[in-house]
């Protein structure tokens, strides 16, 4: 079996202000070596502000079966949506 | 692996019909995950195994200016493959079972790679043609229904639009230089032409594992409707320059508004494919060569990650 070192999952920043996105995934035997596998792969363009990497056995994540049941207490709870609420007639810039 | 549920395989069905995404802790039936890593595993070995024929060059390239588009072009075409083995990985094989069923010879790689690239004018042809049909085939596959595997080719198609043009330019440069140079690039092409035609696989009627690719929509395009698609944006390309389409029944059907190629030797094809074309031994040789010479690096490499780490 040949050592293919750990998976490490890559999130790019596009620009300085937006979110990370996931990007994709590179092999490293440390957090250095996974920041310059990410640089080297994911940002030969130079359109990357920012780079994450973190362990791929490190997260944790819902599945789709999982998904109705681990979400639904949201489900009951319209009032969180301003559109619930209403408004007097002729009330303006609220 | 385990049999889906009917809950489970209605639920991957049903995603498939709504044209969304299946994702990698989705459930998914055992054909549509083999059929996926077969699928991008190739893959990801023909841009790795691309980068021999390319690299043949790099010491010889005509000028320091075409030297580094050519080393970019080539990092491209690893950061490509690593991409792609990133969004195999997902659907749980590793690294490792790659690179061993390529070793084997399990696991193809696109035929096209066991060409030789004898003068300058093939980095040209490379690029114009190969990349060029590379790129019809991935924009194809951008929809296709695996959502790493997606976007990895969304990544790619916007990368390698300059592969592209560097080829052509390469090409169109040759074709206004010298008669010497004006024939090496036809000979490029000569060679090139179809073996790039067939990189699109074999004519509809004979393509065994389409109907469930289609099913599934993992391939969204068929063979033909691709190769024909190349086909009639290349033809125009070569006049321009000057080139000569080398096929003498090349013509253009006025009422289809596409263009009609000859006979394919499909039985070269299958011949590169069995391991029988000019370079395979080489290219897998000097793959091997490489992984094993690389070997104590990462094992260095992990040793003193493990000697840093700090207790938690």
């Amino acid at each position: 079996m040949d050592n293919q070192l750990n998976i490490w999952e890559v999130f790019t920043q596009s620009k300085p202000g937006q979110p990370y996105r996931h990007a994709g995934s590179v092999h490293a035997s440390d957090r250095q070596m996974a920041l310059q596998n990410a640089r080297d792969s994911y940002t030969r363009r130079g359109e990357t502000s920012g780079l994450w990497v973190v362990r791929a056995e490190d997260i944790a994540a819902t599945t789709i079966e999982d998904n109705p049941s681990f979400f639904d207490p949201n489900d009951d709870k319209i009032y969180r949506l301003p559109s619930f609420y209403t408004m007097p007639e002729g009330a303006k810039n609220i | 692996m385990a049999v889906l549920t009917e809950a489970q395989t209605e639920f991957f069905e049903a995603k498939i019909a709504r044209d969304e995404k299946i994702e990698p802790r989705d459930p998914m039936p055992d054909g549509y995950r083999a059929h996926l890593i077969r699928q991008i595993s190739q893959h990801a070995h023909s841009e790795v195994i691309g980068m021999q024929p390319e690299g043949n060059w790099v010491t010889r390239a005509s000028s320091l200016r075409a030297k580094l588009i050519l080393l970019a072009k080539i990092q491209d075409e690893c950061g490509h493959g690593l991409y792609l083995y990133s969004a195999a990985e997902t659907l749980g094989i590793s690294r490792d079972e790659m690179l061993a069923q390529l070793h084997a010879g399990k696991a193809k790689y696109s035929s096209i790679f066991n060409y030789p690239t004898l003068t300058w004018a093939d980095i040209g042809a490379i690029g114009w043609l190969v990349d060029g049909a590379a790129i019809v085939n991935q924009v194809s596959l951008q929809r296709t229904s695996y959502g790493p595997y997606s976007r990895a080719m969304v990544r790619i198609c916007k990368e390698e639009s300059f592969h592209q043009r560097q080829g052509y330019e390469i090409m169109a440069q040759m074709m206004a230089g010298t008669r010497k140079q004006r024939a090496m690039a036809q000979d490029a092409m000569n060679r090139w032409w179809a073996p790039a035609l067939m990189m699109f696989g074999p004519p509809d009627n004979d393509s065994p594992r389409s109907h469930d690719a289609f099913n599934w929509k993992i391939k969204r395009e068929s063979n033909d409707t691709l190769r024909q698609r190349f086909i009639d944006k290349t033809v125009q390309q070569a006049e321009v320059i000057g080139l000569t389409i080398p096929d003498p029944d090349l013509k253009f059907n006025e009422a289809t508004k596409h263009y009609e190629i000859g006979p394919l030797n499909w039985k070269e094809f299958y011949d590169v494919i069995k391991g029988n074309g000019p370079c395979n031994r080489q290219r897998m040789e000097h793959h091997m060569q490489v992984h094993e010479d690389g070997a104590w690096v990462r094992e260095a490499a992990q040793k003193a990650a493990l000697n840093g780490q700090k207790p938690a």
